[in-house]
């Protein structure tokens, strides 16, 4: 268990070291990495704000069930939801969900490359493969997903104002009120650090599993789940050590 | 020229390829043929530094490639093409991006120049009007020869295929073998095919190498390989049906019968 973990480690450090080698043109890397934001960044646009707007409406109503006592200004319950959106839901939960989108995009696109030789073909060219395929998913994961956090944190309260606005639970202007009260910009670089660290080990890992995927399609399949699995255990772990770094 | 030196490879202990030699000269197709499993990939992977031998060494054209940096390797692996056995081209690119794929790493040619070379590989392969589909939409035969076109792109020194006629008709897989012949002797390239098709033999064969549970069992050309005496070979070559009722026929005097 042991011996196979520290096999697998070495390897990914292997293989990073292979991805970030100096492209052989940039031009074409650069070119991939705008193909790559479209795909997979732009890509998980829909499906963060979606998620966003609904958890935000969720954590309004749930913090306004729990406070109860009359003593509890109604503001906190922006405050509330504000603290939790940026301070774990947008970074974490958010990377959690895209572990599974984007982790498994990655790694059936490189494993399929793979098993059908596309790989081989650009090896034998003498293209540096994992350079070329995984270099710019992993650069326009890590430094455009942040934009992804700050999407997912506005979406969130507006869901949250949104609910607000349709049922009339607390008055609009103390969900506003609540919602810039003793704002703390920290907990934003804190968040966006958190979403960068976290895109670099989904789209690495993901990409890494997929790259020695083998064994047929069944082979592709066990590499993504695998990929997800791994993301998200990193991703906890991670968390909690940045979480204990940072704050 | 490629010379293989005493090449093995072993699979969890086991030798898959054993001390094999073989020189493949410029011009001509040398067909490697044997059995499913009998080592031909793991033979060319090697030859070609997809895979690294255990033992031996591989010489293009006097350098011993096996033992250069990755940055020397490169310079060489410009100067291939290769085949593979199920086309490996790039889902994500058109039939001409595909072609163009190895032009944009490799050449200094402006975008024009790149589409008219790219147009000009395709052509020669046969296939004009198809430069804006993708491989999905290709034809197995038409896939096989947008790898060939991509293949020549660079105007490579070397030329390897895997198998280039899995999977296609006898009439679309003699095309693909003129293809072949027709392009190694026109650009002088040192052709190496992997085969286990009789028909591409007898078609190309300048030079054929057998080879049986990873070593070479025989060695020569398609004018003297029905006249071998090495059991393993013509176990292979009449393990057909048909080759094999075609020998009781002319062993019995009267291939006309039936």
């Amino acid at each position: 268990m042991i011996r196979h973990f520290l096999y697998v480690t070495g390897r990914y450090l292997l293989f990073l070291r292979q991805v970030f080698r100096r492209p052989e043109k940039w031009r074409l890397t650069i070119r991939q990495f705008f193909v790559e934001a479209g795909k997979l960044v732009i890509g998980s646009i829909p499906l963060t704000a979606l998620i966003s707007v609904f958890i935000g409406a969720v954590l309004v109503i749930q913090t306004a069930n729990n406070m109860t006592s009359p003593m509890l200004p109604k503001m906190y319950i922006g405050y509330m939801t504000r603290e939790s959106l940026i301070l774990e839901f947008c970074s974490t939960m958010v990377c959690l969900i895209l572990a599974g989108k984007i982790g498994s995009n990655i790694s059936s696109e490189i494993g399929t490359m793979r098993i059908t030789e596309q790989i081989d073909a650009m090896e034998m060219m003498g293209i540096n493969s994992a350079s070329y395929l995984v270099m710019p998913k992993i650069l326009s994961t890590t430094l455009l997903n942040p934009l992804l956090t700050l999407m997912s944190f506005i979406m969130g309260l507006l869901g949250g104002y949104l609910i607000i606005a349709l049922t009339g639970m607390i008055k609009i202007s103390d969900y506003l009120d609540g919602i810039r009260f003793a704002f703390n910009g920290y907990y934003i670089t804190y968040s966006l650090i958190k979403t960068a660290v976290f895109s670099f080990i989904i789209s690495s890992v993901s990409a890494f599993y997929g790259y020695y995927a083998g064994g047929g399609s069944l082979g592709v399949g066990r590499s993504a789940t695998t990929a997800i699995v791994v993301s998200s255990a990193l991703i906890l772990i991670f968390n909690l050590i940045l979480t204990r770094i940072m704050l | 020229m490629i010379t293989v030196r005493h090449l093995t490879k072993y699979y969890n202990g086991q030798p898959a390829v054993k001390d094999f030699s073989v020189e493949y000269l410029p011009g001509q197709c040398s067909l490697v043929i044997g059995a499913s499993g009998s080592g031909k990939t793991v033979l060319l992977k090697s030859t070609v530094g997809l895979q690294d031998p255990d033992e031996g060494e591989v010489l293009f054209d006097g350098t011993v490639f096996n033992r250069l940096s990755p940055k020397e390797k490169k310079k060489i692996h410009s100067c291939m093409g290769m085949l593979f056995q199920g086309s490996a081209l790039f889902d994500f690119a058109t039939a001409m991006e595909n072609v163009m794929f190895p032009l944009e790493f490799f050449s200094n040619m402006n975008r024009k120049e790149k589409i008219e070379r790219a147009r000009f590989c395709l052509h020669r392969v046969g296939l004009d009007g198809v430069d804006d589909k993708y491989p999905s939409e290709l034809s197995g035969g038409m896939q096989k020869r947008v790898g060939i076109a991509r293949a020549i792109a660079l105007n490579p020194k070397y030329l390897f295929c895997d198998e280039p006629n899995s999977g296609l008709d006898p009439r679309t897989s003699v095309m693909i073998d003129r293809l072949i012949q027709e392009i190694t002797r026109e650009y002088n390239i040192t052709t190496v095919i992997n085969t286990h098709d009789m028909n591409s033999v007898m078609e190309i064969g300048d030079k054929v190498v057998f080879i049986h549970k990873g070593e070479k069992c025989w060695e020569g050309s398609k004018d003297n390989i029905m006249t071998s005496e090495c059991s393993e070979l013509d176990e292979f070559i009449f393990s057909s049906r048909m080759a094999h009722e075609l020998k009781i026929r002319y062993e019995s005097g009267n291939p006309s019968e039936g």
